[in-house]
């Protein structure tokens, strides 16, 4: 018997719109990334190697993937805090501080730039109190962290709410009748279960983060070795018709890219096994 | 009343606390932190837009609009969308109608292949039509005889909007029609419907929320996009500029409240989008609510 | 409009749905389809209505045949084999009221068929009427009963004046009450429209109720075809035995126009001479007679175990002297008449018994 790739339905239109869905991915998704793994591979190794690790770059990935961890470790903390608060508290302007938590999706990045210049800059709203403190944020890796920490923050909160939103209360009046502490039981009863979701948000918010581009390059000042990140980078280098070297930094960004997507998947693959065994 | 138990009440009055929640001091101390962190992160930078807008008076704001190249960004912006997003619907429809109503084979594997613009730099979506379409590409010198130029143009600042929107209005349709199943159309089917009237009289209107969700994600995407368009449009004043691309420029000449004036229009299309956005969600959560109950 | 399945067989993977199949619906009667989960006859209704398709032989010719009055629809799309099929989840359309729902098989009917505005909507009326929920036609799904549901499926599957009509669990979905109302109803509604109908059930009750005649399904074969009266006193199978109620069963050996089970002997007639050997005997809960004494005539000894009074009839639970647990109903008038207490000694009394050999089929 024919292995058979479809099973049988009365429905119609399976072959229309797999076939428009197949071709439509390939042509803008598909081909063209293909076409920088091959741009990138006919480079040779030895020239893919010397652009990936020539002083300027490395300092880029130093800058972009440290503000990225960084900012995507602040998430976490404070995004929980925020989704526990959403989740369990009443608050007047709930609502509207719930909707808000989606602002860095919906802002355009670049309006995001200019506007967290326009707060952390020297003579900014918020800028002009650091500056006496000694604290620079603007252009420098601490205004890279602010935006990469801005940009982030959804991914985190929407991905702890709905776990939040799942804790069955009869688990936490479980571990208060055995007589642990609020502390203990969110430290073990709460943050064990909800720890996928956290990780999953962090890991996204770290993806998003890496590749993020518009909100950062306001605040960053953009200096070679100090505050160029590697989107930014990729950038100049086309800029300059350096194509093989923006090819070679995309190829290795995408790939560190990929990476993470796998992880993320695994984790939710991992999240719901372990939803199951329970 | 006497006889009465009060359950959760102490000999004071006051509620004992609840075993699973917080006293109300750290319970404030926990809204306090979250607010002030939400504040520093998202309202003052949203506040600056508007702010930094009308520094110099409502005078000045309306005088940004009057400048030729503004219009033509506003109106690039505008005709890139109407050709990303409709083509971005059609596909979504598409993918979500063989995804969620068909079993086969490989179908996981299509599912991340469509979430993969997500993970793409914004920039690198940009590089990798450059590199296809741009003058050193694969189908640079072909086009360039031609005379059809991509890159640097209107044609390349679509195809990178469509990259960077192109999973939007799929994955919100996709989950939404595998977990409706196939049993309504296998009914409509029973009596008698074709496949587009089955389609478009019981499958559209079951999804039609998800997909405005999407569309409306979809839209503010296209129009907000920065870093992909930034690498192929070349930055031509009044031909390949978008409203983001448009806000960069005047920013980079320091001509702030020009900068910041077109900016507060992508700000107000941004809180037009989440006001959307949770008014979809409240809706659904109460026809969720409503249907439920059974 | 009778149905006709010829050999249909349906596979998924390694699971034998339908292991070929033959059955014939007669014009104008009301069919159940019984079995348990698995059976398989809730894929044989499927093929009937086109929703699934019978497996095709090795060279991937089709085989064997569906006729609706003698006309093959195997090949026939399920959108024109004109059939009104009623899901066990009703699977109305959601976002349509009742009216939009029953009237969408006569929308979607192509330009030149499809009757005009007014007539759908008395069609819809008419139907509404039938069904009793004439007042309700504005209401969404979401604002009704499982049962008045079930009836807007029903009135939906009716308006397309469908050939026959089959139904997948109609009441499997609604609870212990509705369903008897539902199901008498169907059965009067039947009486009325007289138009071939299907249903597939796993309640025995309700099949014996509601059906004209009865198809008893297991592991994708018919165990037995009959009216409820042929398939309740005369079970062909050990299986359509069991299926059918509760029932006591003994081994036994059958020699010499005797049979033998625990340490009773009882006549066994010569015509049923193919049985020989060990066979298996069944005794159906109220054919057990209970006595205090013993009258002379042969039965077995037994203590009470327990007794559940609480009902029509009362049910007795016996250990004999061989230790083998058994049931008795006795009704409530005879119950009284005997002061049966827990290990009283009671002497029983099978009034009919079936046998079945032990390696295949037969009965008495």
């Amino acid at each position: 018997m024919a292995i058979r790739i479809k099973q049988p339905s009365v429905l119609p239109g399976f072959g229309l719109t797999l076939g428009y869905t197949i071709f439509y991915l390939s042509v803008i998704v598909l081909i063209p990334l293909s076409a920088m793994f091959i741009r990138a591979g006919s480079l040779g190794l030895g020239e893919l190697w010397e652009v990936i690790t020539s002083p300027r770059v490395l300092a880029a990935y130093k800058l972009t993937f440290g503000a990225s961890l960084v900012g995507a470790l602040l998430n976490a903390v404070f995004g929980f805090l925020v989704a526990w608060v959403l989740v369990r508290y009443t608050f007047p302007g709930k609502r509207i501080v719930d909707a808000a938590v989606d602002l860095p999706f919906a802002m355009p990045t670049a309006v995001s730039g200019i506007a967290l210049v326009a707060v952390y800059s020297p003579s900014g709203w918020i800028g002009r109190y650091l500056e006496p403190l000694g604290i620079k944020a603007a252009y420098t890796p601490l205004g890279v962290t602010i935006a990469l920490t801005f940009i982030g923050l959804p991914f985190v909160v929407r991905t702890l709410q709905p776990a939040l939103e799942d804790l069955e209360a009869e688990v936490e009046e479980a571990a208060a009748s055995l007589g642990a502490t609020r502390w203990q039981t969110l430290r073990y009863v709460i943050i064990p279960t909800v720890l996928p979701a956290m990780l999953t948000g962090f890991t996204l918010a770290f993806a998003r983060a890496v590749g993020e581009y518009g909100s950062v390059v306001f605040i960053s000042g953009n200096l070679p070795m100090k505050t160029e990140i590697v989107p930014l980078l990729i950038i100049t280098k086309l800029e300059q018709y350096d194509y093989a070297g923006a090819t070679a930094l995309g190829a290795t960004m995408l790939v560190i890219s990929f990476a993470i997507l796998l992880t993320i998947n695994v984790l939710q693959w991992w999240s719901t096994r372990h939803k199951r065994g329970a | 009343m006497a006889g009465t138990i009060t359950l959760r009440k102490s000999a004071a009055g006051t509620p004992v606390r609840l075993a699973t929640g917080e006293s109300t001091a750290v319970r404030w101390l926990l809204i306090g932190i979250s607010l002030t962190f939400l504040t520093l992160f998202l309202f003052l930078p949203l506040a600056a837009v508007f702010v930094e807008a009308f520094r110099k008076g409502v005078g000045a704001y309306l005088q940004s609009f009057n400048d030729p190249a503004a219009y033509a960004a506003i109106r690039l912006t505008l005709l890139v969308t109407a050709i990303a997003l409709p083509l971005n619907l059609v596909f979504g429809l598409a993918a979500s109608w063989a995804i969620g109503k068909f079993e086969f084979r490989g179908k996981q594997l299509l599912i991340t292949l469509i979430d993969l613009p997500f993970a793409v730099s914004p920039v690198i979506s940009g590089l990798i039509y450059v590199l296809l379409y741009g003058i050193h590409g694969w189908f640079g010198p072909w086009l360039a005889e031609r005379g059809i130029q991509v890159i640097f143009a209107v044609p390349g600042i679509v195809l990178a909007t469509i990259f960077v929107t192109f999973p939007f209005i799929a994955r919100e349709v996709i989950p939404l029609m595998q977990e409706q199943g196939t049993e309504e159309e296998q009914a409509a089917i029973t009596l008698g419907a074709s496949g587009w009237q089955t389609f478009f009289r019981v499958t559209l209107p079951n999804v039609k929320w998800a997909v405005l969700y999407g569309v409306i994600l979809c839209n503010a995407r296209a129009m907000g996009e920065f870093g992909a368009v930034s690498v192929v449009s070349g930055h031509i004043r009044g031909k390949t500029n978008t409203m983001p691309l448009h806000v960069e420029i005047l920013y980079n000449e320091y001509n702030f409240v020009a900068a910041f004036a077109v900016a507060s229009l992508l700000a107000l299309l941004a809180l037009v989008t989440l006001v959307l956005k949770s008014l979809i969600e409240w809706r659904t959560r109460v026809q969720h609510d409503q249907e439920e109950p059974s | 409009m009778s149905i006709e399945v010829r050999n249909i067989s349906k596979r998924f993977g390694n699971f034998v749905a339908l292991d070929n199949i033959s059955l014939t619906v007669p014009t104008g009667k009301l069919i159940a389809l019984l079995g348990p989960s698995g059976s398989g006859k809730t894929t044989l209704l499927r093929i009937i209505a086109g929703l699934e398709q019978a497996d095709p032989d090795a060279n991937g010719q089709p085989v064997g045949s569906i006729l609706f009055h003698d006309e093959d629809v195997a090949r026939t799309h399920v959108r024109d084999r004109r059939v009104g099929f009623v899901f066990q989840h009703y699977v109305l359309f959601r976002h349509m009221t009742v009216f939009e729902n029953v009237a969408f098989g006569l929308r979607v009917l192509p330009r030149k068929q499809r009757p005009s505005r007014t007539e759908i909507a008395d069609r819809v009326h008419e139907l509404l009427r039938l069904v009793q929920l004439e007042g309700l036609a504005g209401r969404f799904p979401s604002q009704l009963s499982g049962g008045q549901r079930q009836r807007v499926a029903l009135a939906r599957a009716l308006a397309v004046k469908p050939r026959v009509l089959l139904l997948d669990e109609p009441f499997g979905a609604l609870d212990a009450k509705v369903r008897k109302e539902l199901r008498t109803w169907l059965r009067r509604l039947h009486d009325e429209l007289h138009i071939t109908s299907v249903f597939v059930t796993h309640d025995q009750d309700e099949a014996l109720e509601v059906a004209d005649e009865i198809v008893i399904m297991n592991q994708g074969r018919i165990e037995q075809v009959g009216t409820p009266d042929e398939v309740f006193h005369h079970p062909a199978t050990e299986f359509v035995m069991h299926f059918l109620g509760d029932v006591n069963t003994f081994h036994g050996r059958v020699n010499q126009g005797t049979i033998q089970f625990s340490d009773l002997e009882l006549p066994f007639p010569s015509d049923r001479q193919e049985i020989n050997g060990d066979a298996r005997v069944f005794v159906r809960p109220y054919d057990v007679t209970i006595d205090t004494k013993t009258n002379g005539l042969p039965a077995l000894e037994a203590k009470v175990v327990r007794v559940h009074s609480a009902g029509p009839l009362v049910r007795v639970e016996l250990l004999t002297k061989t230790n083998q647990h058994l049931t008795s109903e006795i009704s409530q008038e005879r119950f009284a008449t005997m002061n049966l207490e827990v290990n009283s000694t009671v002497y029983v009394r099978p009034r009919h018994i079936r046998v079945f050999a032990s390696n295949g089929t037969g009965s008495r």
